[in-house]
């Protein structure tokens, strides 16, 4: 085959590479010079009030307790609510293989509907599931013997409030690559481990878990990259409070940017995001490597 | 086919939606927030029939998406030719030099002048000596009582001092140790900074561009509140208070610091038992002045500077502030007239709820008049508020970290002042 | 037993995920204040729709309505062109350095959106796009998961098709149109769909770029309506039932292209 023609290059690539260029790779470098400025309100209005302040937006980070916090928020949501989310996936995803299951096609589509509806409106429903008093979660809880729980008015549950509903809205969309990683597995490896006496446990430990190394790990990233960016849950449903424990790294990006316009500054967190988000990866793949030896 | 048909008419839908907002010269586009906003609405048929020929196109923000709003909007260029803003937003539109100076139109205004206002309303828009924005309606805050719990403490009228208040909060503790006294909400900035202008305090100093917090006057005032959370005085914890109204009718609280729109609140939300039951009063004051001072709240009306229609929108500045409207909307949604005329009419002049708020309004402070303003409040003071309640804190060191975070946010501010030989 | 057991877990989970959405269609149709109740309504005394009307005629969601469709579907049709022209290319055409822009492109993937948000809506406002369809469009045409997806699957379409056109003395443009277009329908429908919910259920990037509250998608419209009427909750059910249901309706129609365009994303390349 012969080299395509810079004319049909141009046709075919052209449109999508122009505005991946023009609508990402220039605003990223764009933002990545804000950074290094004091581009506020003040220029804004007067472009003669900026200043190039080289790392002053990346040291102010440092001694920012708002970021802090919103750095501890963002992690324990991270920490906490991946592993819950991928967990509940590859139940739900053992669950639904089961040759004992039937229905599996309706099970699915129960499990996956939260994935495709808008997360705006889920929010809005979930802030009245959480109600303390009128609140669906707190009346069933009181079944078990427990007393109303302040949800999002409590410090210390509104995050877990949202990892709970941040689980119930994502686990569907990780099932299905599960359910696909656990196809791939050969029937026979199980037959062989029957054959052998293993327990149920046993076949999972030693044969599910391994096969599923790869599609575990790509789950891990796709969700570590996807729970750091917490925004739209919090916005809706607590603005970040009570007591800041909400506050995400975008909600206070977003803030910072869009609410003050501290630009340069919010900016700086924004490339601080990514950072962590490059190094989780970075990480995730190390581990991917040595689990390959 | 079918899909070429869709794209045709998607592209057909798409070049509809950019030339449809080119609107004509005689409409003008205003953007108003909140309840008020939904309600100015019935208010634009009657403008139209006055003024034949100018129409006017309202749109309606939410409070808490406003402040971002209206500053993206002027980033994108896309501001309207009128728009309500808070009136502590004034100096930022100012400083973004996007707001018409209105002297001018004031002066030769036939409908309006300048002593129509509150003077300490008033002046919140006025910045270097000129006015830009025109009060729509007001806000200040007084106190709001139980009269029963607290002639049950011995107290015939509500207080008038800082001592008067700080005794009968004991008192009304006394009686019922499960409930408080004061409801002093952590996340809210307000009675804070309220106090702490009673207490004198500039907040800020050198031209605007230090924190004052540590001060005297206003550490005194924040230590004076810190005492009823330590005291047992006020609940530090917000969530046992989920809903004002009924913690106001249990005596969860008897005494809240609150703004008018809560005048009916109280009168549709507490049970007819509790009606005769409550009221409004100035706020006491740290001195023997009585009324303390309250600040000066509301919202204005601003013209973009940038409009076309300047003349149309001042016409509508004009209309929103004439007596007649101004009465209507107050029966409408309770806001509280910008006009000082309008107080004399019947309706506000015989609701016993709002003697305190015409009282109070004589005597209110505004809040320092700069662009950095609302974030020192909204994101600092609410915080550390919530640090001295739950005793993380001292004051001191509350305040401390105030006054650096402050002068972290103002030192652009700083910079400017002194490239313009300011400082 | 042990099936029992399954069954057992396998509705409990279903419950749970489905109760959300049953609470929040009954309680859009319940009145007002109902669904303020202690204890708690499951099911609405009767039937109340009063919400729906009010959500249609005094506060005007048809007309959010309408901008999300258009804007959806706007970025729907662009991006599959665009980036089915894209993925093609990087599948079948031979350039120099091919490989190496198309990892660099894979790579950029891990830059968090958020980043670009304050450029990109400086940029439209040069452009004057901002408070247009084309605010939301024009950045949504192209995008690097869309040009890998295509290119996945373009890989599976034999060259010797391409080459016996090529003899015909077919365009490469025509090519494009009558091969592998077709040939490459089911992954279209796949990207379609995330497409059209991507830009459906997208929240911060219209909240940003419309300031103009005529312009509002149904979510951004939604959380607006938050704002002042947080009491009422059965209108905002209603409200929350409105938006959820196109996506809701596209997702069960074209679930089976949905489901398996996530497994093929998840293949790595």
């Amino acid at each position: 085959m012969k080299k395509t023609t810079f004319s049909t290059l141009a046709l075919f690539l052209g449109p999508g590479l122009a505005v991946l260029l023009i609508f990402f790779f220039l605003p990223v470098m764009a933002a990545f010079i804000l950074s290094f400025t004091d581009f506020n309100i003040y220029s804004l209005g007067n472009p003669d009030y900026l200043r190039f302040v080289g790392f002053d937006n990346y040291m102010k980070l440092f001694s920012d307790d708002m970021f802090w916090t919103a750095l501890k928020n963002t992690f324990y949501f991270v920490i906490a609510g991946g592993p819950l989310s991928i967990a509940a996936s590859l139940g739900a995803a053992i669950l639904l293989n089961s040759k004992l299951i039937r229905f599996k096609g309706i099970f699915r589509l129960t499990y996956f509907l939260p994935v495709v509806t808008t997360l705006v409106a889920v929010a809005i429903v979930w802030r009245y599931i959480y109600h303390p008093r009128y609140g669906l979660l707190n009346y069933f809880l009181g079944f078990c013997g427990i007393d109303p729980l302040d949800w999002l008015g409590d410090p210390h549950l509104a995050m877990p409030a949202i990892i709970i509903m941040a689980v119930w809205k994502n686990f569907g969309y990780n099932m299905i690559i599960f359910i696909a990683g656990l196809q791939n597995i050969p029937e026979e490896l199980y037959e062989a481990a029957s054959l052998e006496g293993a327990s149920a446990w046993q076949k999972f430990r030693n044969i599910t878990l391994p096969m599923l190394a790869p599609t575990t790990i790509f789950i891990t990233i796709i969700t570590m990259i996807g729970y750091f960016q917490l925004f739209a849950e919090p916005y809706v449903m607590t603005q970040g409070g009570p007591l800041n424990s909400t506050l995400s790294i975008v909600l206070y990006m977003y803030q910072e940017g869009f609410r003050w316009w501290n630009i340069g500054y919010s900016t700086a967190i924004a490339f601080s995001l990514f950072i962590i988000i490059l190094i989780g990866t970075v990480i995730q793949f190390r581990v991917q490597k040595a689990l390959e030896k | 086919m079918k899909s070429k048909l869709i794209f045709l008419l998607l592209s057909a839908a798409i070049f509809w939606s950019c030339g449809n907002h080119t609107a004509d010269k005689t409409t003008i586009t205003f953007w108003a927030i909140g309840a008020e906003g939904e309600q100015v609405s019935k208010l634009i048929p009657e403008f139209e029939r006055q003024n034949p020929g100018i129409k006017v196109r309202v749109q309606q923000i939410p409070w808490t998406a406003a402040h971002e709003k209206l500053i993206t909007a002027f980033a994108s260029e896309t501001l309207p030719d009128v728009f309500q803003v808070g009136n502590t937003w004034v100096p930022e539109f100012e400083a973004l030099g996007t707001v018409e100076p209105l002297d001018d139109y004031l002066m030769k205004s036939g409908v309006i002048r300048d002593t129509s206002f509150f003077e300490g309303i008033l002046s919140t828009n006025e910045i270097d000596g000129k006015i830009y924005g025109i009060p729509w309606y007001v806000d200040t805050r007084v106190l709001f009582y139980r009269t029963d719990v607290i002639e049950k403490a011995g107290y015939s009228s509500p207080p008038k001092t800082w001592n008067e208040l700080y005794d009968l909060s004991k008192k009304i503790k006394a009686q019922n140790p499960e409930n408080y006294a004061f409801f002093l909400p952590t996340n809210e900035w307000l009675p804070f900074i309220l106090f702490g202008i009673q207490n004198g305090s500039a907040l800020l100093k050198n031209n605007d561009s230090y924190g004052d917090f540590s001060g005297k006057p206003f550490r005194e005032a924040f230590e004076y509140l810190a005492k009823y959370y330590y005291d047992g005085l006020a609940p530090k914890d917000m969530q046992a208070v989920m809903n004002i109204y009924q913690a106001f009718t249990e005596a969860y609280f008897s005494m809240l610091i609150t703004g008018p729109w809560n005048v009916t609140e109280m009168k549709n939300r507490l049970p007819a038992q509790m009606q005769n039951k409550w009221m409004t009063a100035p706020l006491p004051s740290p001195d023997s002045v009585y009324p303390g001072y309250s600040l000066a709240g509301g919202s204005s009306i601003v013209i973009n500077k940038n409009s076309g229609k300047k003349n149309l929108a001042w016409k509508f500045i004009e209309f929103l502030s004439s007596h007649e409207i101004q009465y209507r909307f107050y029966n409408q949604v309770s806001a509280l007239p910008s006009v000082k005329s309008v107080w004399d009419e019947p309706a506000l002049k015989n609701d016993k709820y709002m003697q305190a708020f015409y009282v109070q309004l004589n005597r209110t402070k505004a809040t320092p008049k700069i662009p950095e303003w609302e974030q020192i409040v909204f994101a600092k003071i609410q915080q550390y508020a919530e640090f001295v309640a739950a005793k993380k804190l001292t004051v001191e060191e509350a305040l401390k970290e105030l006054d650096s975070d402050t002068d972290k946010i103002l030192e652009k501010r700083r910079w400017i002042l002194e490239k313009e030989g300011k400082l | 037993m042990k099936k029992i057991l399954l069954y057992s877990t396998a509705i409990f989970v279903a419950v749970i995920t489905f109760l959300p959405f049953l609470w929040m269609i009954s309680a859009s149709l319940m009145h007002q204040g109902q669904a303020n109740t202690y204890p708690p309504r499951l099911l609405p005394e009767s039937i109340d729709t009063s919400h729906y009307y009010k959500l249609f005629s005094s506060l005007d969601l048809s007309g959010y309505l309408v901008n999300s469709v258009v804007i959806s579907l706007g970025v729907t049709v662009f991006s599959l062109l665009i980036n089915s022209m894209g993925g093609y290319a990087f599948a079948k055409f031979r350039f120099r350095r091919k490989d190496t822009i198309f990892n660099f492109l894979l790579t950029s993937m891990i830059i968090p959106g958020q980043v670009t948000m304050l450029p990109v809506f400086l940029t439209l406002k040069n452009m004057g796009l901002i408070n247009t369809y084309w605010a939301i469009i024009v950045p949504g045409m192209a995008s690097i998961f869309g040009i890998f997806l295509i290119r996945q699957y373009c890989y599976s379409i034999p060259d010797s098709l391409i080459e016996a056109a090529k003899m015909d003395g077919a365009s490469d443009f025509k090519i494009y149109l009558k091969v592998i277009l077709p040939l490459t329908k089911p992954i279209l429908v796949t990207l379609g769909i995330f497409s059209f919910m991507g830009t459906w259920n997208d929240f911060l990037w219209p909240l940003i770029v419309m300031t103009d509250s005529g312009m509002y998608t149904l979510p951004v419209a939604l959380a607006n309506l938050m704002g002042e009427h947080v009491q009422d909750t059965e209108l905002m059910m209603a409200g929350s039932v409105v938006t959820i249901l196109p996506v809701l309706i596209v997702f069960l129609v074209l679930q089976k292209y949905y489901i398996k365009g996530i497994m093929m994303g998840s293949v790595k390349g």
